[in-house]
């Protein structure tokens, strides 16, 4: 058994459709230890939700939805598991909070209810114990008066507490890993530091894992204990918060850090030219190549696979690593670049 | 206009609905030369007979010829279509543009209105217009036509309304464009989309409306060929010749399905919203 | 919920109202002498000059119908010279059986429409899908007219399964009763079906969309859990909606189909007040299937507001 409660390698996700294949995902490789906080990062669209969605086969069901790769849970390939199999798995053991609290809980139904339903259908508890159960997570998740709350339904709560309740049902069943996709985007900002806040404190607390998807470097600087950086349904860099933030390799990832202000960091904000390529039509080569300030030969023609660079468990998918550049190098050619266009 | 086209044609059932239609238009156009037989011609000797290579489709208890009278019922079935929906769509269409465009009590007055004839069930509505204004085939389709009023005015108000806060109405305003032109030329063409499709749905209920109205004896006199009457008329043999009940009842049923599915189609080709979220 | 029911019972007042409006002056439209009418052949000037009298004949338009509407609301809808009863015993007697074959009809329709709408939306662009979607357009397609007269055609005349006409009472025969109204119920609800199947059909369709679906999924839910219990009780609010609407046309349906069946209901009623001119019934009948609309619907309203939580609280 290894030290990782969940490898994922080579995941594909594809889908068909009239215009051809989406590769939405498209060969991802992820690993995550017990209690960690792993962050998956990238613009919108570049595929982080369908992996997640993918682990959790909430994807892949119908046809025209294709998965290939493995997702290994405490050694066993969910891939490979059935509907059934999988069914006892969700919720359980792997549980996710979505993107929108405000569209991720049943209207038809009182939260309490909604959060019971997990302990009845996993742990066949009585309908009471369960509702005892949910009054309780609502409690653990910082809801003021619980047992008044539980009754009550979604439109009557505010954004930020229907996330909370989102929160108190996908630890319910106390999983080893929750996903969480983008749980903060939909919030107030204030909100979303309560969150945070809150998530962090529950891993403290249960040692529960947390992949949390997330386009917003601030979350991720202020959370995570590694980060994997997506790019047009690859993981283009992997590393732990310090690696990514004060020695970022991808020129993707130092683009992307540029893009967003950053407290101790005075330098004006360059933008990334371009756009991704279209998941229809990816290009041969390295899918950054197009908007890649450093772009070589080799790049158009070849995909780079993830290379281990200098400090052990960061990688980092990029020509540049295995020609050896110097590092100094790169770093001073981006500043270069955009005074050239202005 | 063309990828609205476009949009239809993609849509096979709806494609099959327009030539039903066109089918159905032609022959009521060219029914004399396409009706084997004169369509009131009674034949003593020929009364109730099956299906044969005379008279594919049988005859009814007078022997006249059911295939002709079905193809001379188009021209009914499409005139009761054609005015009593241009009642309907010229008369709603006022009054729903007049109660969205003024507001206030003029749309209290006349909204109420259309809630009170909308309680009454369709038919039974026609039926006790059609008792004020005795049988025939012109009051047939004056009470059809008053029927299906309200939906056209709630249609033709929603629109206006919508747009009637829109910043290019206030403009036209602001430039002392008179209100009359200003509903003509400017909220009309905006609120179309919803009228055409309306118009080819209520263009099935009207057949289906005539046909109710004919079989119970309350529309148009019983010699003229109507799908309605011929059914009425058919019931009362149809256990000894069934094809008097059966194939005017076809007729029917594929003239109003296929106003339908055009009408379904419109709707989806004209709204590319609705469709990207239904397809 | 209670500011609720109390905001839509005032919206049906006025609607009320205007029911009463029209039906007193429509039916003055249809020509003919009311008085003359009910009091048929033979009558003395004294016996037309007393009539006059008590509905207020005599008087201008706006006190005649203040004074009919006074009568109708303590209950006295006049008197039918067609089945020489007063108006509302004669809508009461026949009442049962239109409110049997409305119930059985709509039965039949969510019996038939929502496990339909259900799997086509399920099973989307399927063989099965397209083949809803056919029954859907058919079902408003065909005439319940027509598709009764083929009921009675194959289905009785012919295979000899059911009666072909004729009204046995529930207290007659249970079975005998049912056998009576089950194919005027098919016909009348088949339409229904139609239109509440698709109405199940999108509204699944864009349920299953939802995010608390994908949440439930992600619960671990099994489907059919997740079908029934989170997807459909959101799905069927609109269904009932719907429901409600069409009891318009199970109203207006009912004219034709009793005619056809020979059930003696409120629909055949008020044809043969239309046919034999029987001004009274006629005002009754209508006044009585219109309000009903309007009480149906307000209730299916209150309803919706009990399905629906966001009203609810």
């Amino acid at each position: 058994m290894s030290e990782y409660i969940m490898e994922v390698n080579d995941l594909k996700t594809h889908f068909h459709t009239k215009q051809g294949i989406v590769k939405a995902v498209d060969g991802v490789n992820l690993r995550i230890k017990p209690g960690e906080i792993l962050a998956v990062v990238g613009e919108s669209g570049c595929g982080k939700s369908v992996t997640s969605q993918s682990i959790m086969r909430i994807v892949g069901q119908k046809k025209s939805e294709q998965l290939s790769g493995e997702v290994f849970y405490h050694g066993e390939d969910l891939l490979q598991k059935t509907e059934a199999e999988m069914r006892k798995i969700r919720g359980k053991h792997i549980s996710m909070v979505f993107q929108d609290p405000m569209t991720s809980l049943n209207p038809a139904y009182n939260v309490g209810t909604q959060i019971a339903e997990m302990p009845q259908i996993h742990e066949n508890k009585p309908k009471k114990a369960a509702w005892q159960r949910a009054v309780e997570m609502l409690k653990k998740v910082g809801i003021p008066s619980p047992d008044k709350r539980a009754s009550q339904y979604p439109h009557q709560y505010s954004g930020g507490m229907r996330q909370r309740g989102v929160i108190a049902m996908s630890l319910s069943c106390d999983p080893d890993l929750i996903i969480a996709d983008e749980p903060t985007t939909a919030l107030d900002v204030t909100i979303q530091a309560q969150v945070l806040d809150l998530l962090r404190r529950l891993r403290d607390e249960t040692g529960t894992a947390i992949m949390l998807v997330t386009h917003d470097l601030g979350v991720v600087a202020e959370l995570c204990d590694r980060v994997a950086v997506m790019y047009a349904g690859k993981i283009v860099e992997e590393g732990t918060s310090e690696d990514i933030f004060d020695r970022p390799k991808h020129p993707y990832t130092q683009g992307l850090l540029h893009s967003v202000p950053r407290p101790g960091h005075a330098e004006r904000l360059q933008p990334i030219e371009g756009q991704p390529p279209s998941l229809h039509d990816l290009p041969e080569g390295c899918r950054f190549a197009d908007r890649c300030p450093f772009v070589m030969e080799q790049c158009r023609n070849e995909q780079p696979d993830l290379l281990t660079t200098e400090t052990p468990g960061h990688t980092v998918a990029c020509w540049l690593e295995k020609e050896g550049v110097e590092d100094d190098n790169r770093r001073t050619r981006p500043r270069q670049q955009p005074e050239e266009t202005f | 206009m063309n990828d609205i086209w476009y949009q239809f044609k993609k849509n096979k059932i709806a494609m099959f609905g327009l030539i039903m239609i066109s089918i159905f238009i032609l022959s009521a156009i060219v029914a004399p030369i396409l009706a084997p037989y004169d369509p009131y011609k009674m034949s003593g000797g020929e009364s109730l007979a099956g299906p044969s290579l005379a008279h594919w489709l049988g005859t009814d208890q007078f022997g006249r010829d059911i295939l002709s009278r079905i193809i001379y019922g188009t021209r009914i079935s499409l005139q009761v279509g054609i005015i009593s929906v241009g009642i309907s769509l010229v008369a709603g269409t006022i009054i729903g543009v007049v109660a969205a465009y003024y507001g206030k009590w003029v749309d209290h007055v006349l909204s109420r209105l259309t809630d009170v004839m909308f309680s009454f069930p369709d038919i039974l509505l026609a039926l006790v217009i059609m008792a004020i204004l005795g049988p025939s085939l012109t009051n047939l389709m004056i009470a059809i036509g008053i029927v299906y009023t309200p939906i056209f005015a709630r249609i033709a108000r929603g629109s206006v309304l919508t747009i009637k806060h829109s910043l290019y109405i206030d403009a036209a305003k602001s430039m002392g464009i008179s209100n009359v032109k200003i509903m003509w030329k400017h909220i009309l063409p905006n609120s179309m989309a919803p009228l055409i499709v309306q118009v080819t749905l209520s263009f099935a209920f009207a057949i289906l409306a005539e046909a109710a109205l004919s079989f119970l004896g309350l529309g148009v006199s019983p010699d003229t060929p109507s799908w309605g009457i011929m059914l009425s008329e058919g019931k009362n043999w149809m256990e000894s010749a069934w094809w008097i009940a059966v194939f005017p009842g076809i007729a029917i049923t594929m003239a109003v399905f296929s106003f339908n599915v055009m009408g379904d189609g419109l709707r989806d080709a004209l709204d590319p919203k609705l469709k990207n979220e239904s397809s | 919920m209670i500011a609720y029911i109390i905001k839509r019972l005032l919206i049906s007042i006025p609607v009320l109202f205007g029911i009463s409006v029209l039906v007193f002056f429509m039916v003055r439209l249809v020509p003919g002498d009311t008085v003359t009418a009910m009091l048929g052949n033979s009558y003395t000037p004294e016996q037309a000059e007393a009539l006059r009298a008590k509905y207020g004949l005599d008087e201008p338009l706006i006190t005649q119908y203040a004074l009919w509407l006074k009568n109708v609301v303590q209950g006295d809808f006049g008197y039918s010279q067609f089945t020489n009863t007063p108006v509302l015993e004669a809508i009461l007697a026949r009442l049962p059986i239109t409110i049997e074959l409305a119930t059985l009809s709509v039965l039949i329709a969510i019996i038939i429409a929502i496990p339909l709408g259900t799997i086509a939306a399920i099973r989307r662009n399927s063989k099965f899908d397209y083949g809803a979607s056919l029954f859907g357009m058919l079902g408003i397609s065909i005439p319940n007219f027509w598709l009764g007269t083929l009921m009675i055609l194959f289905l009785s005349l012919y295979a000899g399964l059911f009666p072909s006409g004729g009204f046995v009472g529930l207290a007659e025969s249970v079975w005998g009763n049912l056998q009576s109204m089950i194919l005027p119920a098919i016909a009348l609800g088949t339409a229904v079906a139609a239109v509440a199947m698709r109405m199940t059909r999108s509204s699944m369709l864009e349920v299953t969309n939802q995010d608390y679906i994908k949440m439930a999924r992600a619960k671990g839910v099994s489907n059919s859990r997740l079908i029934i219990k989170h997807a459909l009780k959101n799905a069927l609010v609109p269904v009932v909606t719907v429901l409600g609407i069409q009891t318009g046309y199970l109203l207006g349906g009912s004219v034709v189909v009793e005619q056809i069946f020979g059930l003696p209901g409120v629909g055949q009623l008020a044809l043969q007040a239309i046919t034999n001119r029987d001004y009274a019934l006629l005002q009754g009948t209508i006044l009585f299937i219109g309000s009903a609309f309007v009480i149906i619907n307000l209730i299916v309203d209150i309803v919706y507001g009990f399905l629906n939580p966001q009203i609810r609280y």
